[in-house]
């Protein structure tokens, strides 16, 4: 923290050391404290410039989506002959609507089974990664130990392991377990077909981003708060659960929005390791059937797609609320 | 039914719970040791299950397939380099890498900047009307992949003159402007750029909702503090949220561009990789599991981790930085 004596102008009340704030980084040149014009109300932005770049941005990430939506709302025929846009030349007609595409995709059998499926892969299969990286990332920040930089730049280096690469050699190991010279260093569990098979293969390919996410989230935390409880007699299993965990909610709803609908969205690790047989099979692979059976079956696929959608927006919705202002406000004062 | 759903709970239970009494258990016996052997062990409860997980699931998978890499197509007899001279000597597999730099260069930087963008003015709205935008731009992440290439087959498609009305929407307004249709997905080399525009329309989301958790993030105090001080939002922004929130930032970039660096379903699905838009992700897939080129496709493979490397060397650096500020 030397160079905070060789830069001046640095915003009053910003204080380096608990905020991380970069000296330098946070001086405005120019606009020190005395030159600055009196205190604004802050928001010089305005409403409407913001609210309109907003929404143009919104609308053109919009438009893909609703043509999606609106396809899915569409007969066959249509589908084929006209552009789905053209349904708001004459939204009264009421013969451009259906709601057959949905009965279709509902009705197909075992819908609602393949869903359960999905939900028994989907939720241990973003709790365990998000559980095993966030301990291993305290201890990357906060705990000594012999390796731990060579052994997290490994970590992250394991991100680039394409997963399509890693299938056929997991699912070796899962029939015939792993030898060296004949002697069984991992044996036949004969895991394949199973739930914990998937579980554990997803959680595998996860754990690496999930594990440099949390890191640098967790690094991140303010030293004297670790200290403080150390301080208070905490252990570390403590900090981590009662501390480290509650403020670093933000991070672990975001991943763990992004580790269910990757794992929601997965067709190929699931076909692999649980097989396509009907009571197994999850909602990608009972709407990839959809398309199977009746080729490129257009307006099957875009109500399927829906169907599918419902329940990783639930999962976005309501993990929102956690994206909060301010959880370290206030923890640390000097 | 009822039977299904006892066992998807039980299967709840068993996998979310499980994880943590492992950890609790671990922890209390670690307890019993003495003191100082505690401390040395105790490291190893936090990391060893993720290592273990790690080793076996990509460790072991990496170096089989670096192994492969110098083997022929069945996977049997040594060949050396051949699958890599192979490579640099094909003028496709040649374009592939030129393809892949131009992708993660344009859809990181592109998907970041108005992610960024987006997660930044949409802090200023009211909490409701913040939420309802997040969730547009968040949407394209919860298609699934089938989606998303239905989604943008009804913007590119394509229909020559004569041949019945347009179903893609790009076509539909390029007429409606008095132009000749356009194959859009044949059209090298913009096509690529097309391709393109999918991935930054499913990936922007990422970017913003990880970015703007970030935003969250900040000590409310430090920007009141900048806005009595007389910083204008404009500072504000590139003063002190940016510097604050660089190392989510680069993290959100690593992680895009090695999604992108990826990613090859996309070019797999839409074009297949004719027309100029073969990628190295897409030539692993088509090889390995396509042409049945068993070395080749390794070959490609390791051609992708190999690249990323120096870009991991930077981060751990950035994260050494990081731990010597503290």
């Amino acid at each position: 923290m030397t160079d905070v004596t060789t830069t001046t102008g640095v915003a009053a009340g910003v204080d380096d050391d608990t905020t991380g704030v970069r000296p330098g980084a946070a001086e405005p040149p120019g606009t020190t404290p005395e030159t600055a014009s009196p205190a604004k109300p802050g928001r010089d932005w305005g409403r409407w410039p913001v609210a309109v770049s907003v929404s143009v941005i919104a609308v053109l990430w919009l438009i893909p989506t609703l043509g999606l939506l609106v396809t899915s709302f569409r007969p066959r025929e249509l589908v084929d002959t006209s552009g789905w846009w053209t349904v708001f030349t004459d939204l009264g007609d009421g013969g451009q609507w259906t709601l057959q595409n949905y009965r279709d995709v509902l009705d197909a059998g075992g819908f609602g089974n393949s869903f359960l499926n999905s939900l028994a892969v989907t939720v241990p299969a973003t709790v365990l990664p998000i559980t095993i990286a966030a301990f291993a990332a305290y201890a990357f920040t906060w705990m000594e130990f012999p390796g731990r930089q060579v052994l997290f730049a490994a970590v992250v280096g394991l991100m680039v392991v394409p997963l399509q690469m890693s299938l056929i050699p997991i699912l070796q190991l899962y029939t015939s377990g792993f030898r060296v010279a004949g002697v069984p260093i991992i044996p036949d569990l004969d895991l394949n077909g199973t739930l914990l098979a998937v579980w554990l293969a997803h959680t595998g390919f996860g754990l690496p981003l999930a594990t440099y996410m949390l890191r640098n989230y967790i690094g991140g935390l303010p030293r004297s708060l670790i200290e403080s409880a150390k301080v208070d007699g905490a252990g570390h299993f403590t900090t981590f659960t009662r501390l480290v965990l509650p403020l670093s909610t933000p991070i672990l709803a975001s991943f763990a929005i992004f580790q269910f609908l990757w794992v929601w969205n997965d067709l190929l690790v699931a076909l692999v390791f649980l097989g396509g047989e009907q009571d197994v099979r999850v909602v990608t692979q009972a709407l990839r059937e959809l398309n199977g059976s009746r080729g490129q079956a257009w307006h099957l696929l875009t109500a399927g797609a829906f169907v599918s959608m419902v329940l990783p927006l639930v999962v976005f919705f309501s993990l929102q609320r956690y994206f909060v202002s301010g959880l370290t406000a206030g923890a640390v004062k000097e | 039914m009822n039977s299904q759903l006892a066992q998807v709970l039980t299967a709840l239970v068993v996998g979310v719970g499980g994880i943590w009494l492992l950890y609790w258990v671990a922890d209390r016996l670690v307890n019993l040791l003495p003191v100082r052997a505690a401390a040395a062990v105790r490291p190893w409860v936090f990391v060893g299950p993720a290592l273990l997980l790690l080793t076996v699931y990509l460790v072991y998978p990496a170096i089989n397939t670096i192994v492969l890499s110098f083997r022929d197509r069945q996977g049997r007899g040594w060949v050396g380099f051949d699958n890599y001279a192979d490579i640099f000597g094909d003028a496709n597999g040649r374009l592939a890498i030129r393809n892949s730099v131009a992708w993660v260069i344009v859809v990181p930087v592109l998907a970041v900047a108005i992610g960024l963008a987006f997660a930044v003015l949409a802090d200023r709205l009211g909490r409701r009307t913040e939420a309802a935008a997040k969730s547009v731009i968040f949407l394209p992440m919860a298609i699934s992949f089938v989606g998303a290439s239905i989604v943008w087959r009804f913007i590119y498609n394509f229909r020559p003159e004569g041949f019945g009305e347009q179903t893609g929407l790009l076509n539909a307004v390029w007429q409606g402007l008095g132009n000749d249709p356009v194959a859009w997905l044949l059209s090298e080399p913009w096509n690529n750029l097309y391709l393109m525009v999918i991935m930054i329309w499913l990936y922007t989301g990422f970017a913003m909702v990880v970015l703007s958790s970030a935003i969250k993030s900040l000590p409310v105090e430090v920007l009141e503090a900048a806005r009595v001080d007389g910083a204008s939002e404009w500072q504000l922004f590139w003063r002190i949220v940016l510097p604050m929130i660089s190392s989510t930032v680069m993290v959100v970039l690593t992680t895009i561009l090695i999604i992108v660096w990826k990613v090859f379903d996309i070019v797999f699905v839409m074009t297949g990789g004719e027309f100029g838009t073969t990628i190295v992700a897409e030539r692993m897939i088509t090889e390995f599991f396509t042409f049945r080129n068993q070395g080749r496709g390794a070959a490609f493979a390791v051609l992708l981790f190999v690249a990323v490397l120096p870009f991991m060397a930077l981060n751990i650096r950035r994260f050494r930085a990081q731990e010597e500020m503290r």
